[in-house]
């Protein structure tokens, strides 16, 4: 059943050979670096690793001691105007509540000043997204197809300046500060302005352009829970005001946690306070409009200096310092093994 | 012609190849037409000018395509586990997304209700567990990007460029008739690193099928061995001086022979060489051509006779033309007409062939060839001295595997003979018994005979063959050859090509007529191979009765030594039906060689399929002709060589190339290669999916289940196709563990793939752990540094912005990372495509995050500024760093322990190597086959039915007489006498 033709070959001078290319890349012997976990290599990565990770971490942990963190938490002090504020119709009443605490040391350096909120659950994603990036740009944009629903506009069609859940929901209570020296009582200068990055302020938001601020906002209204329009929040300083508010960007700068804290004041170092915050009695004097106990929320307030590493949160040092000791402790494990099986492998040898 | 109107009527298209029954109806008058009629598709006609054929069945229809089997798709296993594996993740997903929906309807009812105030439900949504069956879906479009989809494309892209390479092997390119190797099928690649069984064609495959005149031994002096100087033995190569037949102008240039003294027997007019050499030349059914004067091409109906002839032919006894009556040599340059009186024709129970001649001179002989067996029965007893030298020689030429044949002649009485005849010429007119009587006859004549000598024919095996199959061997691949020859010569090829040596326990025959004799041999086999076996307390036989019978699985047993099993197609036929199938997959797999021999195309098909059925292994099909087309198709892997015999194989094969030898590349190197690539990808691809999507699972438990993600959504994009696309393709294109030198020597390390053990489902199941343990330090690292805490320089950094940032940041460097882990062969290109990501990474993130792209495209890229306020604190930096070491350090200790503790056997392969290349180079395979000879008759004779019948009725004798003029030539002439001596 086989019946078997002679070859002939067909290949002429003419037709090129069909021999692939000696190339390295098509022989697959192009030049390479063959790394191979050998003892000296992992042992070296693990020590140093090691070392590397609790020097780190002593430095982090010892800077991270180093910084002076009060906080308070106001939301049960406040109790009479949290209560006030659970039924909304008294949105227009004003509320005042304080706190008062003593410090035994001085604070030296910066000393920055937060509104912390528990519980509140800015990474929501309907909350996350319910913006419009181009209205805070100042554009003339029609935020009824952005995801700013429901607070895009009112009934009747005027619509929110800004828009959205995330500016609606503006943390809006007032903070001061005050120390009693000597019976006398001081106003503690703050900084309200500087608290937000660059590009924030300088380019993420703009005001809409206008000969004045107020005329910009012209056929817009604040959104539902503000007490006062955006071309108002700060009076006082025309390139705080409006969608530049340092405030209101550092609201709009949503948080990736339900448990956060945004930068409210820093310290202005002068006279009294050029050194930071003397050790004395201290009151924060609070303008308590922002409701949290509906959704068992806490509100605090925070003073606190920063070092190199960011603030008191211990736990980065403390991780590399747990790794460090781990990666140091595997090292020592993985020597033992080795010397073990070698010495098994010469005893076998001798055999 | 034209005005030719006839009918046929035959049967429907089947696969029978020696049957047909059909009738031709032309002008009232009807002929039967049979097989003997017909012309199957492939054959070639000879000695024929012309002729008129009527096509019966054309394409499909016709009997060689019938028998070739259905096209199957064919998928690898990785394939299957890759389907089912995506059924897993799917339901994993199905799974998480159903843990974060519960959790989003309790969230919302202890929350998010209350929460109303600053972020009222979404219209429509009007409780609690409604929002959770949105939040569903909402998970399920978030965390589709663990189900692989890119995976798809990904693994065709790396299984295109490995048949690249296969295209490209110079290694496996064939100068002689220019043939490279070829990957026909670009979606089998990896699993040429899993082949179990190889099934192998011998003609054309394993051989070149060109039969050579070896050696010889006349007159008890054995000639064709070469000898140096000091009489010690030299090995035959290209360099060896080859013998000068030019003093023949009718020599064939192609035949090579080296041993000198042969010749120079012949120019001694020594008597038994001349005679036989007269007997080669005259005992035969060869046909000559010569169409041009000179240029003498014969016609042997098997390779063996032509080799004979070729060979008398050059040593100056040249067949040159052939009537009915008679046969024309030219013996030493003398033109000599023999009267061809009978032929007395080759059967498979005879094993021999006779003619009978009248020389010139008028002396009546008998020439006779045929199986010692056979002839040493018959030789007068006068020969037995010299029966014993040829044996002698015999056994060695049997011993290096080659064909023998037995040469004798006898002289008759005129008056004996004329008797003979006559009886001869009643018998073949016979009506009742004519078989029997004719043999009677030939067995009468035949005998007393004068032992000539023998002949030894190499079936020359095509190069390296030996060596590849030992290299297999050691790769624990099991090598069945499957042929149409006779089992005699489908054993001398397995000897000669080194499958079945004298170092195997036993070669089992299974050549029983009846489904009991095969059943009970199969069964005696299993019993020497493994006793233990019948014993109830045998696993498999435990594994038989849980089982039904469809879906057993035969798991791999281990016989008490080598074994080699040979069957013939016969015994097959009853092995193959219903019930002797375990048997015959049993004990067959028991033993290292399987040989079944005089098979048809559709049993080769239907042995892989048995393979295919019982075992889980990956099988393999080699061979070169539209024979085998049947098995390439049913094996898992079909592979064509190309180049000889049509292009039928090739054409249905996944693979071609031109010479036997290159499959030792193609699965040790480009297999290999394939499959260990493949598996680290598949590894690194799901791990890397894993790590990316489950930081989503993990922030919903800390973003009310929102279905918020992590990473910005471009990141979430281009994660797959840009960042992480590239790396881990190549790798999958490059690496190497060790060089293709070290993969042929150390053929061990083929063994892992055979097992599947690079990837299955329990690597998988690692993987994903692995991905989720990367996954929660991806999320709790970057959580616990950014909470509560500040910048340095006062300002909030636990913004979500600053946080996806972060994420994303050490996800993308650790799984570099990691993929520099897994990358063992660092090429120029594998060094620009990681850093080239991790740097692109970073160029697309500013960019995004820039001020102009802000302006233009604001809803876009709400990023903005992010880059530059985060990735400038030291404590970002600091975590980033913290995860890579944790994500990455275990996964180091790890490997190093594994290797250290329990070093799996191609570890120790690999550290063997590594010692070893502290000494270069590595020494070359360089092995010297050893053969051993001991008794077995090497006879084989490999066609069936002789036509002598056919050359006596000169049927197809063209008149055409002798070029009558040849130059005469005499060794002894003046011109060669220097040459000779």
């Amino acid at each position: 059943m086989k019946n078997k033709t002679s070859f002939l070959p067909r290949e002429g001078e003419a037709q090129p050979s069909r021999c692939p290319d000696n190339s390295a890349f098509k022989q697959q012997r192009l030049p390479a670096w063959k790394p191979q976990l050998t003892i000296a290599s992992v042992l070296s990565s693990f020590f140093l690793t090691g070392a590397f990770c609790l020097a780190v971490g002593v430095c982090l942990v010892v800077s991270a001691n180093s910084v002076r963190e009060i906080q308070v938490d106001y939301s049960d002090k406040c109790s009479d105007c949290s209560k006030l504020r659970e039924n909304s119709s008294n949105w227009n009443k004003e509320c005042h509540c304080s706190v008062n605490f003593t410090l035994k040391e001085d604070i030296l350096g910066d000393v920055f000043m937060y509104y912390g909120l528990q519980n509140f659950y800015q990474n929501h994603r309907r909350y996350v997204i319910s913006r419009s990036d181009a209205q805070l740009l100042g554009r003339n944009v029609n935020i009824q197809r952005s995801y700013c629903t429901p607070f895009s506009t009112y009934r009747n069609g005027t619509p929110m300046a800004p828009c959205g859940a995330i500016a609606n929901s503006m943390f809006n209570d007032t903070i001061d500060l005050f120390y009693s020296r000597n019976s006398s009582v001081v106003q503690v200068p703050l900084l309200k302005t500087g608290n937000s990055w660059w590009t924030d302020k300088n380019v993420k938001f703009r005001n809409p352009e206008s000969y004045n601020l107020s005329s910009a906002f012209a056929g817009t209204a604040r959104p539902p829970y503000w007490q006062k329009p955006a071309y108002l929040l700060d009076e006082e300083d025309e390139r705080n005001n409006g969608y530049v508010n340092d405030d209101f960007i550092i609201w709009m700068r949503v948080s990736a946690f339900a448990t956060f804290r945004n930068l409210y004041r820093r310290l202005r170092r002068v006279r009294h306070f050029a050194e930071g915050l003397p050790a004395g009695n201290y009151t924060f004097r609070i303008s308590y409009n922002f409701p949290v106990t509906r959704f068992k929320g806490r509100k605090h307030v925070i003073l606190s200096t920063v070092v190199w590493s960011g603030g008191s949160n211990p736990f980065l040092g403390i991780a590399y310092l747990v790794s460090g000791t781990a990666a140091t402790l595997t090292g020592f494990v993985i020597t033992g093994i080795h010397l073990k099986l070698r010495k098994k492998k010469t005893y076998f040898q001798k055999q | 012609l034209p005005s030719f109107t006839g009918e046929i009527r035959c049967e429907a298209p089947n696969n029978k190849l020696d049957k047909f029954t059909g009738t031709l109806t032309l002008r009232g008058e009807k002929y039967a037409l049979d097989n003997e009629k017909m012309l199957l598709r492939g054959c070639t006609i000879r000695n024929t000018e012309w002729c008129f054929g009527l096509v019966i069945y054309a394409g499909p229809d016709t009997k060689l395509m019938q028998n070739s089997g259905k096209t199957t798709f064919k998928r690898t296993s990785i394939d299957r586990l890759m389907n089912v594996l995506v059924l897993v993740i799917f339901a994993f997903l199905a799974l998480m997304c159903l843990i974060l929906a519960i959790g989003n309807g309790i969230w919302e009812h202890d929350k998010g209700y209350y929460f109303q105030v600053y972020l009222p439900w979404a219209e429509g949504v009007n409780s609690a567990s409604y929002s959770g069956f949105l939040m569903f879906w909402s998970y399920v479009i978030i965390l589709n990007t663990v189900v692989p989809i890119s995976l798809y494309v990904s693994v065709e892209i790396i299984r295109l460029g490995n048949s690249f390479y296969i295209d490209w092997d110079r290694k496996m390119y064939y100068p002689l008739n220019d043939t490279p190797a070829q990957a026909r099928t670009t979606t089998l690649n990896e699993e040429l690193g899993q082949i179990k069984y190889i099934f192998s064609d011998k003609t054309g495959t394993l051989t070149q099928n060109i039969m050579c005149f070896n050696k010889c031994s006349i007159n008890g002096k054995s000639y064709g061995d070469v000898y140096d100087m000091s009489g010690q033995r030299i090995e035959v190569n290209e360099n060896t001086e080859k013998v000068d037949f030019s003093y023949n102008p009718l020599a064939d240039p192609k035949f090579a022979f080296y041993d000198h003294s042969l010749v120079e027997a012949v120019k001694l007019n020594d008597v038994p060489t001349h005679r036989f050499f007269r007997l080669l030349s005259l005992c035969h059914t060869v046909m000559p051509e010569e169409k041009k004067e000179g240029n003498l091409v014969y016609q042997a109906q098997s390779p063996d006779e032509g080799a004979l002839v070729t060979a008398a032919r050059n040593f100056g006894f040249v067949f040159r033309a052939r009537t009915p009556e008679t046969i024309t040599v030219v013996e030493m340059g003398e033109t000599k007409i023999y009267k061809l009186l009978t032929i007395l024709d080759f059967n498979n129970v005879r094993k021999r062939m006779s003619v009978i001649v009248r020389s010139p001179e008028g002396d009546l002989t008998l020439y006779c060839k045929g199986a010692d067996t056979i002839l040493y029965e018959l030789l007068h007893p006068s020969c037995n001295f010299l029966k014993g030298e040829t044996t002698e020689h015999l056994n060695e030429f049997a011993g290096e595997g080659l064909r023998t044949l037995v040469v004798a002649y006898k002289s008759l009485e005129e008056d004996y003979f004329q008797d003979w005849i006559r009886r001869h010429h009643e018998a073949s007119t016979a009506l009742e018994g004519r078989e029997e009587k004719l043999s009677e006859l030939y067995e009468e004549i035949e005998k007393d005979l004068m032992l000539l000598g023998a002949t030894a024919i190499e079936d020359k095996l095509q190069d390296g063959v030996p060596q590849t199959i030992e290299t297999l061997a050691k790769a624990n691949i099991k090598i069945w050859v499957l042929t149409g020859d006779k089992q005699e010569t489908a054993m001398n090829i397995g000897y000669s090509c080194n499958l079945l040596n004298d170092d195997m326990e036993d070669v089992f025959i299974i050549e029983g007529s009846t489904s009991d004799d095969v059943l009970n041999e199969l069964r005696n086999a299993r019993k020497k191979m493994k006793p233990d076996s019948f014993l109830d307390s045998d696993e498999v036989n435990i594994q038989f009765e849980k089982s039904s019978k469809n879906e057993i699985i035969i798991p791999d047993e281990q016989a008490n030594g080598v074994y080699g099993l040979v069957i013939t197609g016969h015994s097959l036929a009853y092995a193959l039906e219903g019930n002797l199938e375990l048997e015959l997959v049993r004990t067959a797999c028991m033993c290292k060689v399987v040989i079944c021999c005089r098979v048809t195309p559709l049993q080769k098909a239907q042995v892989v399929e048995l393979v295919k059925k019982y075992k889980k292994a990956v099988t393999l099909a080699i061979g070169d002709g539209a024979n085998d087309v049947s098995m390439i198709k049913t094996a898992h892997i079909g592979v064509g060589i190309s180049g000889q015999e049509g292009m039928q194989a090739v054409l249905s094969s996944d693979f071609s190339f031109a010479q036997f030898r290159y499959l030792q590349r193609l699965l040790l190197v480009h297999g290999r290669w394939s499959y260990i690539r493949m598996c680290k990808f598949l590894k690194y691809f799901f791990y890397k999916n894993f790590a990316f999507t489950l930081v989503h699972f993990w922030y919903g438990f800390f973003s009310g289940f929102s279905a918020q993600t992590v990473y910005d959504e471009w990141f979430i994009t281009l994660y797959n196709l840009v960042y992480t696309s590239l790396p881990v393709l190549g790798m999958s294109l490059f690496d190497q563990d060790v060089d293709d030198r070290w993969s042929m020597l150390f053929p061990q390390l083929y063994v892992p793939g055979q097992q599947n053990l690079y990837f299955n489902k329990v690597v998988f199941i690692k993987c994903m752990l692995q991905g989720i343990y990367s996954s929660l330090i991806l999320f709790f690292i970057p959580y616990g540094a950014m909470y509560n805490t500040m910048r340095s320089d006062g300002k909030a950094i636990a913004d979500y912005q600053s946080f996806a940032l972060m994420a994303q940041t050490c996800l993308l460097i650790v799984v570099s990372v990691q993929i520099g882990l897994d990358t063992s062969y660092w090429t120029v290109v594998n060094q620009f495509f990681i850093w080239g990501s991790l740097s692109v990474y970073f160029a697309i993130t500013f960019t995004m995050y820039s001020d102009g792209m802000y302006l233009i495209f604001t809803a876009s890229f709400p990023f903005i500024g992010t880059a530059r306020n985060t990735l400038s604190q030291p404590n970002v930096w600091l975590a980033i760093f913290l995860s890579i070491t944790l994500c990455v350090l275990p996964v180091v200790g790890f490997r190093f322990l594994k290797a250290q503790l329990k070093p799996t056997p191609s570890d120790k392969v690999l550290l063997k190597i590594k010692e070893a290349k502290k000494w270069p180079p590595p020494p070359s395979p360089k092995r010297r086959l050893r053969r051993t000879s001991t008794r077995r008759s090497g006879y084989a004779f490999s066609h069936q039915h002789g036509f002598g019948a056919l050359i006596m009725s000169g049927r197809n004798m063209r008149p055409k007489s002798p070029f009558a003029t040849t130059g005469t030539f005499s060794p002894n002439s003046d011109k060669y006498k220097h040459k000779g001596l």
